[in-house]
């Protein structure tokens, strides 16, 4: 980045002042983790079984932002550029998936051939998801390629709020309550771990799906493609490669995913409504950037430590520091690693793959 | 003739195209429900606006198809004809088929249990008040007529199309905004006015008539005039224009001060609102529109405010007893700002502008989540929020109700302003456009970077402060979920839409996007619709805004620039061979 490049000038004299500020924030959150670690163990509030469920929820919220995420990083890999209404492409999927379930729940299917409606509604949510990231690239984003970078990002915030009220005009603003699944109630143990039937599915078929795509970008002519853009447009471009088409199955397959998620999220959480992709949007970006931006591996590893930090982290803590209600706190927390990360270390924790900066 | 010169034909098959959106448009509109709720409005006769807007959306798309390609510098223009009248038809034909699909759709299955606004009347309405297959015969042929006299449209020439687009524009304008004219005539005596101008609902014969008159001549007498008297002001010696110049303000900041007592209560309520939002996108304009920094969290700046001052003067706010007035306690309010600022602005000093943005969302949101939380409970009453905020009080004088807070808001409005003008030619407002163009180049001029980045969000913070504090005290009470990000995308619409950079772009984009939808309530479950609308369309078509400022306007289009002149250059190489 251009910007850690030693300055020359004034600003050398106000830099360390800068610097110490920065250390001083540093110290501070440390400190404060650990003191509040200490204090939330020592007291000995939660029991151990309650903390390893903490953990296990944590995964399971995390392999949805790691699902999500993988949008975020995929579109910055290639364009340099956030997708932020890619939370809104989430909630798109999510909120179809609704609809299909409550049109299965009324047949007899959704009891006798489980695993074939869930699919269903998953594929359902997939395809809607995928439709939307597609359009919005090619409505909004393909004309203003080329562009000073916030002006896109602009349009990206415009389409996060059409979408959102589009959404709420065409279903209504309620919230919208996925039907119960009996076959996945109930919990079962694993390693010592009490893990909800949800839960598993949602783990399972993230870290698959995650899986197939690290092998579609590694081992495909299509994968290659997307890589070879990412690296360098107009070489790409040079070597036959149709960038227009590559960077359409960027967003394709980061809607995929996105809506995907949308139907786990409905497993996990059970319930969904026009805001529903603010909040997760925002954490999914937040895991993509702990994991290092324009990295996939780093964004699964990233969502699965945003999941883990926001389940854990208030009680471990915020408690601990002698908080009141801390589980209200779970989304400053979020917020707070947000921030955290952004500012010390911008580059996550596997390493950006973003060539250097041409902006 | 050179070959690249040649003139570009209208493409039949892109009219299908643009035909199909027409109709996705209108069926998304009607299927989110604007058609059912903007039906209640009628502009003229039984002509109402959900009908406005349909004839709105077939025949300016079918304009649209008809309008030969984009023509650069250089290229022949084609001469308009038959072509473009079949493009609007073959439009409004694929529209109008679409439109007639969703209605027979609509009309043999029950889609309410998913689309709640699909219901019967709104099929009622599309079809003319006819049976779905009647119906959808006659709205199809609708849009075909319409994309037919769309094409036509092209065929005019441009200044009787300029004229005619604009008297259609304020006549509906006209229409919608009795809601403002009626209390302003009754203020200014001239009841009889609006008696003229308006039946029980919408436009009267006489009323139609007489706008369109006005509006239609003086877009052919006024156009020269203005531009002249506008040069005439520039040749003037540099006192006597100081006179006239002078003379303007004076005029505007008596029409200000007279207006809350000509407009009546509802609408003073209604300009105070958009007064508040005003303030703060000016604040915002600074950050944005002047340094370059894209801020997301902007609303956290207006709870700073709005707390500070409810918690200093409120008698019931629970942790600060002695209670200040607004004035006591408007120092601490600024200063509240100011730490805030600093406390956002340094962690993000080196940060690029994508992530900038997100970083400051990421403090409004904490900000947000922080008021509303148990843990601070003791201080800002969670979601209870503090209540019983007093009103401003200037000596003996009690400021009550939306009529006086109109003069206190505009108070700040125009300090705030004059700052942004003042700053904007001054040596920080320099040194923050050039590191709005290009902060390693201005950091290499000698520009110091830190303290540039630093005052903008100083003063916005400030600016925003003021505008937390007087929401407060308007309102009385205060409460944590009115500051969400909602707020902060707002302002950022207001800023862009108007013109970033440009304070008279600010102003009209807080008029318009404010103080309109307060007038028409039926708009109000579509704002936030529109703005998302409104921001991708201008950065697509226009990311300089409705009133832009000059530099901000050069920056943004030099590539353009370059290329007309590549394309020339092109040309006459040609020519030469």
């Amino acid at each position: 980045m251009a910007e850690t490049v030693e300055a020359k000038g004034p600003r050398r004299i106000q830099l360390p002042v800068l610097d110490s500020f920065l250390w001083l924030i540093r110290l501070a959150a440390v400190f404060a983790v650990v003191w509040g670690a200490y204090f939330s163990i020592s007291s000995g509030r939660l029991s151990g079984a309650q903390w390893k469920d903490l953990v296990i929820f944590g995964l399971s919220q995390g392999s949805v932002y790691a699902l999500i995420a993988l949008g975020y990083t995929m579109v910055y890999g290639v364009l340099r550029f956030i997708n932020f209404a890619h939370g809104e492409v989430f909630m798109s999927g999510a909120m179809v998936a609704f609809f299909v379930a409550r049109g299965l729940s009324r047949t007899a299917m959704w009891t006798d051939q489980v695993f074939l409606s869930l699919l269903l509604v998953m594929l359902a949510s997939a395809a809607t998801s995928t439709m939307i990231a597609v359009l919005l690239e090619r409505i909004a984003y393909r004309p203003l390629r080329g562009k000073p970078r916030l002006i896109p990002f602009i349009t990206a915030i415009g389409a996060s709020f059409f979408l959102q009220y589009a959404i709420a005009g065409l279903f209504g603003f309620g919230f919208k309550s996925f039907p119960q699944v009996p076959a996945l109630s109930g919990s079962f143990f694993f390693a010592g771990f009490r893990v909800l039937k949800t839960q598993s599915v949602v783990i399972v078929a993230a870290v698959m799906m995650m899986v197939g795509l690290y092998l579609f970008v590694e081992k495909t002519r299509t994968g290659k493609a997307m890589r070879a853009v990412a690296e360098d447009q107009e070489i790409a471009r040079l070597m036959g490669i149709n960038v227009d088409r590559t960077i359409s199955i960027v967003f394709a397959v980061g809607g995929a995913m996105a809506g995907a998620a949308g139907f786990l999220y409905l497993l996990v959480f059970q319930q969904v409504f026009f805001l529903t992709g603010f909040l997760p949007g925002i954490k999914a970006f937040t895991a993509a950037v702990v994991g290092g931006i324009g990295n996939i591996p780093g964004a699964m590893i990233g969502g699965l430590l945003l999941g883990g930090i926001e389940s854990i982290g208030p009680s471990l803590v915020l408690t601990g520091l002698g908080i009141p209600s801390a589980h209200q706190l779970k989304d400053v927390v979020a917020f707070l690693a947000l921030v955290m990360i952004l500012i010390f270390k911008p580059s996550g924790v596997l390493g950006e793959r973003v060539a250097e900066d041409r902006a | 003739m050179p070959a690249l010169l040649e003139a570009r034909q209208v493409q039949l098959g892109d009219a299908v195209k643009t035909g199909v959106a027409a109709g996705i448009v209108a069926v998304f509109v009607s299927a989110i429900g604007m058609v059912q709720r903007f039906d209640g409005r009628i502009i003229f006769a039984s002509l109402t606006f959900s009908y406005v807007m349909l004839i709105a959306i077939f025949a300016g798309l079918g304009y649209r198809a008809a309008q030969p390609p984009a023509r650069l510098e250089g290229y022949e223009a084609p001469k308009a004809g038959a072509r473009n009248v079949l493009a609007g038809l073959i439009a409004g034909t694929a529209g109008g088929v679409l439109l007639a699909l969703f209605i027979l759709l609509a009309g043999t299955a029950n889609l309410r249990p998913i689309f709640p606004n699909i219901s019967p009347e709104l099929i009622e309405i599309l079809g003319f008040g006819r049976e779905p297959p009647m119906g959808a015969i006659l709205a199809a042929l609708a849009a075909v007529a319409l994309g037919l006299l769309g094409g036509a449209f092209q065929l005019v020439p441009s200044r009787l199309k300029k004229a005619i687009a604009g008297t259609l524009f304020w006549v509906i304008l006209f229409a919608l905004l009795r809601g403002v004219l009626a209390p302003v005539t009754r203020g200014l005596g001239i009841t009889s006015l609006t008696d003229l101008l308006y039946e029980r609902e919408g436009l009267s014969i006489a009323g139609l008539v007489a706008v369109a008159v006005v509006v239609f001549s003086s877009y052919f007498f006024l156009a020269g005039r203005v531009r002249a008297a506008r040069s005439g002001l520039g040749r003037l010696p540099e006192n006597r224009r100081r006179i006239v110049l002078l003379a303007g303000v004076a005029v505007v900041v008596l029409v200000l001060g007279a207006l809350p007592q000509v407009v009546g209560v509802f609408l003073s309520e209604v300009l105070s609102a958009a007064g508040i939002f005003l303030l703060m996108a000016l604040g915002l304009n600074i950050v944005v529109g002047f340094a370059g920094l894209l801020d997301l969290g902007y609303v956290a700046f207006f709870a700073v405010g709005a707390y500070t001052m409810a918690v200093l003067t409120s008698p019931i706010s629970p942790r600060f007893t002695p209670e200040l007035t607004f004035w006591a306690a408007l120092p601490f309010v600024i200063l509240a700002a100011a730490v805030a600022g600093l406390m956002v602005g340094t962690p993000v000093l080196r940060m690029r502008g994508d992530y900038l943005a997100i970083v400051t969302l990421g403090f409004g949101e904490i900000a947000r989540l922080l008021f509303l939380s148990d843990w601070l409970e003791p201080t800002f009453g969670a979601a209870r929020g503090i209540r019983r905020i007093p009103d401003i009080a200037l000596g003996p004088i009690v400021m009550k109700g939306p009529q006086d807070y109109y003069y206190a808001i505009l108070l700040f409005v125009v300090l705030a302003a004059y700052v942004s003008w003042a700053l904007q030619e001054s040596r920080i407002g320099r040194a923050w456009m050039a590191m709005r163009e290009d902060e390693s180049v201005a950091e290499a001029m000698g520009v110091n970077i830190v303290a540039a980045k630093l005052w903008a969000f100083v003063i916005g913070a400030i600016i925003a402060s003021f505008g937390g504090a007087l929401f407060a005290t308007r309102i009385g009470s205060v409460f944590p979920q009115t500051f969400s990000v909602v707020v902060s995308v707002t302002i950022l619409v207001l800023v862009i839409v108007g013109g970033l950079a440009s304070i008279p772009g600010v102003m009209l984009g807080a008029l318009a996007l404010v103080a309109l939808p307060e007038l028409l309530r039926e708009f109000e479950q579509y704002r936030f619709l529109i703005y998302g609308a409104l921001l991708i369309f201008m950065m697509l078509k226009r990311p300089e805004g409705l009133i832009p400022s000059r530099r901000r306007m050069r920056e943004l289009h030099e590539d353009e620039v370059e290329q007309d002149a590549w394309l020339k250059a092109e040309a006459a190489k040609q020519e030469a061979n």
